[in-house]
């Protein structure tokens, strides 16, 4: 047992280094109106200039025919003028199908994609959403990378976004 | 007959601008902001006095010049012009920006038969059997006008947006369809390929049919030839210069009337 604390704190010293990771939670509002479609949404880290650092989800229509699914894409517009315009369509590891009304859960490790390595440095991480026949709406929470310690930051849509929340972990 | 009072009055419309500002040309596309491979634009044209309610006459297609990202010139689809205004619909396959004009060179002319006042419009090899042996009081002038629009599907590109040299033209600093609230874009005229200093620059932002005043910016054009705007609201703006001088390249004409419009969609942040 004696042996083992010594081990122990060894391993926490050096697991957190390697273990950075970026929790964040999206929630999709449920919506009372007559047409509902699931939004798209898109989720990326942007530097102080706004060039995108890293796309880390983009929800959309992927099974429609003739492309129809991306035709919309541009409706998540800042999403679209800071990244999409300049990719192709799936990305791999990133985009993926449309989610329904609740709490999706996504977590992303600091070195692996879709997040990769961020320089250390002040960020802001932007959740896009933009439905059809609906509205569109992004909120914004600023954080600095890497955390020093565990972090918890939060923002709250108003229409098409519901709690968001972003947990870092040093 | 009616085409030809078309093109008189088209003709009135374009000589306009250095008078009382009175009727627009335009064009105006679905969307300029595009995602999708099978992805398609419909454009109406048009010279109106509200923006963007077609309420005059419809724009000329045989004046419809479309590049696209690849600098080829590419055809539209549909072409119909009605009795206000002419429609058109385009593919637009290749990632990039189109560019979408209507390039108007010619001659009018203004001259009088037995007392009687006459005009006329076309092109300048036709100057000489259309104006009859004893009109009196010929007066020619040329004209060199271009309307724009730009849709880009995915990235904005250049490859289409390089000047003719001719007239009065548009070379984006900032991209053309890259435009939003807040934000300050800037571009610069030329006039037959180089940089127009001093010339006034106006826009005005579309829906003008539910407000009381055009609120119309204006600016001019600095030594390098290049203006900017910074957008108050989201919009299609119609973004118009003019000018004349008396570089021509017809003979019979003693001026040169130019002029330059763009429909540039302001997207919200």
């Amino acid at each position: 047992m004696r042996r083992l604390v010594p081990l122990v704190l060894c391993l926490a010293a050096t697991l957190p280094a390697a273990a950075a990771d970026l929790n964040l939670t999206v929630e999709i509002p449920a919506l009372k109106v007559a047409e509902y479609h699931r939004p798209y949404v898109a989720v990326w880290v942007e530097r102080e200039d706004h060039s995108v650092a890293a796309n880390l989800a983009v929800w959309y229509d992927m099974k429609k025919a003739d492309g129809e699914g991306t035709k919309w894409l541009k409706d998540m517009r800042q999403w679209w003028r800071r990244s999409g315009r300049d990719q192709t369509m799936p990305i791999d590891g990133v985009s993926g199908a449309t989610r329904p009304a609740g709490q999706h859960q996504l977590r992303f490790t600091d070195g692996k994609p879709p997040l990769g390595t961020l320089a250390p440095g002040h960020y802001e991480l932007v959740v896009e959403a933009a439905r059809e026949v609906g509205g569109r709406e992004a909120q914004r929470i600023a954080f600095d990378w890497p955390a020093k310690t565990p972090t918890h930051l939060s923002a709250k849509g108003s229409d098409e976004l519901g709690q968001i929340t972003l947990d870092l972990n040093p | 007959m009616k085409h030809a009072f078309v093109r008189a009055a088209l003709c009135a419309v374009l000589l306009l601008p250095l008078a009382a500002q009175a009727h627009k040309m335009w064009m105006v596309p679905s969307a300029t902001v595009i995602s999708g491979d099978d992805a398609w634009v419909t454009v109406d044209a048009a010279v109106s006095n509200d923006l963007y309610y077609p309420d005059h006459f419809p724009a000329q297609l045989d004046q419809l010049v479309i590049t696209a990202p690849d600098g080829t010139t590419v055809k539209p689809e549909n072409a119909a012009t009605g009795k206000y205004r002419s429609t058109f619909d385009l593919a637009v396959p290749q990632k990039g920006t189109y560019r979408l004009a209507l390039v108007n060179q010619g001659v009018f002319a203004n001259y009088e038969v037995d007392g009687q006042k006459k005009r006329w419009r076309g092109k300048a090899d036709e100057l000489k059997t259309a104006i009859p042996a004893n009109a009196k009081n010929v007066q020619v002038s040329e004209m060199a006008s271009r309307v724009e629009t730009f849709v880009t599907q995915g990235t904005p590109s250049d490859g289409a947006l390089k000047p003719t040299n001719k007239g009065l033209e548009l070379v984006p600093v900032t991209k053309p369809n890259d435009l939003m609230t807040g934000e300050k874009a800037t571009f610069q005229l030329l006039l037959d390929g180089k940089p127009a200093a001093n010339i006034k620059v106006i826009a005005i932002n579309g829906a003008t049919r539910y407000r009381n005043a055009q609120d119309e910016m204006d600016t001019s054009t600095d030594k390098d030839g290049k203006f900017s705007f910074t957008w108050p609201t989201a919009g299609m703006y119609w973004v118009n210069a003019s000018s004349e001088d008396d570089k021509t390249s017809v003979k019979e004409a003693k001026q040169r009337r130019l002029g330059y419009t763009a429909t540039l969609e302001v997207l919200p942040q």
